[in-house]
């Protein structure tokens, strides 16, 4: 975006802001279950701050914490994370995304419970991974990109 | 219940919203939009909706605001009509 200086109150603040609203994103992620919130939510928090460095810093600075080209193999990760749920899900004899016949623990309670969490994570994962790429396309080509 | 509460951030969701119909510089039309969306998910908790209201805020205030800007910045910042 335009930078005409660095101003160091901007790129202090966000460098500040930025982890803490990480912080309440991974918590919404991993209450996703129980409490409002979930995979899409926490996953565009992310974006936002990993987008918030991008506005402050520049695109230089930004790519030593997240590269442009990490964005569609992260992405193609999260989506095989929630497909592969679902058919380990089918490799152990129920239906498709049916997380109760996965045995990560004993009862079917606890295995329908960890088994949501992984679908959350994986969402997350490829909704951030997707937003942090839309913003990068739509600057590419600008003259200080 | 809190019907009150309701009528306020409505009137208020309004205003917003024909502020960012009607005003000739394209970024404070971005800035009411991303208003008009944190009223409109104020309005969607008030009616019970936390989740909906959630996605909301996040979304509409957040990320919506940013690619606007992003491509005003890429054309004219004002309007032409």
């Amino acid at each position: 975006m335009e930078r005409k200086k660095d101003n160091p109150i901007v790129s202090l603040v966000s460098r500040t802001v930025s982890p803490f609203i990480m912080l309440f994103a991974l918590y919404v992620i991993f209450h996703g279950h129980y409490s409002p919130g979930g995979g899409f939510q926490g996953g565009t928090m992310l974006a936002a701050a990993f987008i918030l460095i991008r506005l402050s810093l520049g695109m230089e600075t930004s790519q030593l914490q997240f590269k442009s080209s990490w964005a569609t193999p992260l992405g193609s990760a999260g989506v095989l994370i929630y497909f592969g749920t679902g058919l380990v899900a089918l490799l152990f004899g129920g239906n498709f995304l049916d997380y109760g016949f996965i045995p990560f623990t004993g009862t079917v309670a606890e295995n329908r419970s960890i088994g949501i969490l992984c679908i959350e994570i994986g969402v997350a994962i490829a909704v951030m991974a997707i937003m942090v790429s839309i913003y990068d396309d739509l600057l590419k080509g600008s003259p200080d990109d | 219940m809190n019907w009150e509460i309701e009528i306020v951030l409505f009137i208020c969701l309004l205003i917003a919203a024909f502020v960012s119909l009607y005003v000739k510089n394209l970024l404070t039309a971005v800035i009411t939009l991303s208003v008009f969306s944190f009223f409109s998910a104020l309005i969607y908790v008030a009616m019970g909706a936390i989740d909906v209201g959630f996605t909301e805020a996040v979304v509409g205030a957040g990320i919506t605001g940013v690619l606007l800007i992003i491509a005003i910045y890429r054309t004219n910042r004002r309007s032409s009509d």
